[in-house]
């Protein structure tokens, strides 16, 4: 999940009878399941939990090109290198379509970048741990943008319009990304020798439970879920998900002949779901607090990036006034 | 005999499309804005498919045993038949610009060149190359004018820019007396009219935005085509060729 803890701001949900009449008219359509577009009237906690959202998604897909740009360089084909390539352009494509949809809730982009390169904003905790062999480019692929997928796919039904629609079409792409991702280890682990196999379940190891906190955290500690279930902004709780995701990766897990590093991963043929051992959440507030193994690396890359660039879009805007000044005289 | 001729020429015009896109490939992240992230990333992907064409047609050629990635991967530098400009470093987004338009401006003419080749395959290649390079190009040179007619530091910055690459374009004037015969033969572009239309080009849009053009560049010791190359290609090629040099047995 790219945005996996949004606060709501909201400490109960309401009742239908205890609503405004517009608040009222307003969740009937959620329930009717009429999406919700930019122009219609929508309760202030609902839009700035969606500006949260989007934002948080839309900031996990640009931060996100980080760990695959360590690897560009230096991917070991033409083939694997125009692959990695063509999908780091595509997550630039959808960073810019997410902005565009957190947009038409009357946020500004600049601002809510500004706040990712402060520390306020978050993204996705996946994208601070490193990527250190070429298998990760295939378990981030395989794993990662599967776990996405898994929440996306679901967003695809999320209550508002824009975001619905974004994830239509971001859905698509990234289902090809996490073949793709799939592929690099199945050629590794069949085709590759023992060293390049090590390096699979050496990568798999790496990123298994970075992938299962994707989902965000337990439903018992998640206050903000109730209320975006009520906005039908979520679809499904952080552990449904989770669950989903573990379920069915496992047999594609061991396809590959590979391991997960959890001893307590077993069939459990009465729940009908795998049963799976406890996540350390410590770590991963750690990392949402911004002390992940890379969180200070990607933050100041991405605010250096922006703030060297700021003499190029000051240099486009003046380009472009003159030339409009040259039409109109 | 086409070993000694067509396969250097094919390298040439591989190893600088794989050489420039493994440049555009170190911005990744760091441009200066998204759609900057999506566009230099989108002419990268453009410029590394096109070397894989090149490269694989030159391997066909060549007939022993390598293939494309063989080439891109496991030649040192000074089999390496790129021009020199594309394996300058990155500097500040006028250099990549400035780079990026002088090669462009110089690619855009030779595929011209190429789509009527009596080589089939070379004018397959170069056709569809020749419709990522018009964008490419447009692209560039709207930069230029941008960063030269746009802000004070914008146009300092561009002045400052021009003179590192600009003295590796005397490869972009002037071909090789190989190409000369090739042209002759029908398979390469004539390298005259390249050098024409590549100051041509840049020529009308320095002067669109009043950028001074400097007077042409004269050849030194260095000579891309030749395998004779700046210090900045081995530390490129050290960390592109990095995987299949340490595990020469895998696949990936």
């Amino acid at each position: 999940m790219y945005a996996q803890l949004v606060e709501t701001g909201v400490k109960r949900v309401k009742s239908l009878e205890e609503m405004s009449p517009e608040e009222r008219n307003f969740q009937e359509k959620i329930d009717a399941e009429i999406k919700i577009e930019a122009k219609n009237w929508m309760p202030e906690a609902y839009r700035q939990t969606l500006i949260r959202q989007i934002s948080q998604h839309a900031h996990s897909e640009i931060v996100g090109m980080l760990p695959e740009g360590n690897w560009v360089t230096r991917a070991p084909s033409l083939k694997r290198k125009l692959q990695l390539m063509a999908k780091i352009q595509d997550e630039a494509g959808h960073g810019l379509y997410l902005y565009s949809a957190m947009e038409t809730l009357g946020a500004d982009r600049d601002e809510e970048i500004a706040k990712l390169h402060s520390g306020k904003a978050k993204y996705s905790s996946i994208f601070n741990y490193p990527t250190l062999s070429w298998a990760d480019m295939g378990a981030v692929g395989w794993l990662v943008d599967g776990a996405a997928i898994v929440n996306q796919v679901v967003l695809q039904r999320t209550s508002y319009g824009p975001y619905s629609r974004a994830m239509i079409r971001i859905c698509k792409e990234e289902s090809f990304h996490q073949r793709q991702g799939y592929e690099i280890l199945l050629t590794m682990m069949r085709h590759g020798t023992q060293a390049q196999r090590e390096m699979v379940q050496d990568a798999i190891n790496r990123l298994w439970w970075p992938a299962l906190m994707m989902f965000g955290p337990s439903d018992e500690h998640s206050p903000n879920s109730a209320q975006s279930m009520a906005w039908k902004i979520k679809r499904q709780t952080n552990d449904e998900l989770r669950q989903r995701f573990i379920d069915q990766t496992v047999p594609q897990l061991e396809l590959l002949g590979c391991t997960a590093p959890d001893p307590e991963l077993k069939w459990n043929a009465e729940r009908g779901h795998y049963d799976f051992g406890d996540i350390q959440w410590d770590e991963f507030y750690e990392v949402i607090k911004g002390n992940g193994p890379c969180n200070q690396e990607r933050v100041a890359t991405r605010r250096k990036a922006i703030e060297d660039g700021a003499w190029v879009r000051e240099a486009a805007v003046a380009y472009a006034r003159k030339q409009q000044n040259k039409n109109a005289a | 005999m086409h070993n000694e001729t067509l396969v250097p020429y094919l390298l040439l015009l591989g190893d600088s499309a794989l050489v420039q896109g493994q440049r555009l490939c170190e911005w990744c992240g760091r441009a200066p804005a998204i759609e900057e992230e999506l566009a230099l990333m989108n002419v990268g992907l453009d410029l590394v498919g096109q070397a894989r064409n090149w490269l694989e047609y030159a391997a066909e050629l060549l007939d022993d045993g390598r293939d494309a990635d063989a080439l891109a991967f496991r030649r040192d530098e000074r089999a390496y038949r790129n021009l020199l400009l594309v394996e300058q470093p990155n500097g500040d987004f006028a250099v990549t610009m400035t780079k990026q338009f002088f090669y462009d401006a110089w690619h855009f003419a030779v595929l011209q060149g190429l789509v009527g080749s009596n080589d089939e395959r070379i004018a397959g290649i170069a056709a569809k190359a020749l419709k990522e390079v018009t964008y490419h190009l447009r692209r560039s040179s709207e930069w230029v004018q941008r960063l030269g007619g746009g802000t004070e530091e914008s146009r300092q910055r561009m002045l400052a820019a021009i003179p590192a690459p600009w003295r590796f374009t005397v490869e972009l004037a002037a071909g090789s007396d190989n190409e000369v015969h090739l042209a002759q033969a029908g398979i390469a572009a004539d390298p005259a009219a390249v050098g024409a239309a590549w100051l041509k080009q840049v020529g009308e849009t320095f002067a669109s935005v009043e950028l001074p053009l400097p007077k042409a560049a004269s050849h030194f010791y260095l000579d891309g085509r030749k395998g004779l190359h700046t210090e900045h290609l081995g530390l490129l090629l050290a960390e592109m060729q990095f995987l299949p040099r340490a595990y020469p047995d895998a696949t990936w």
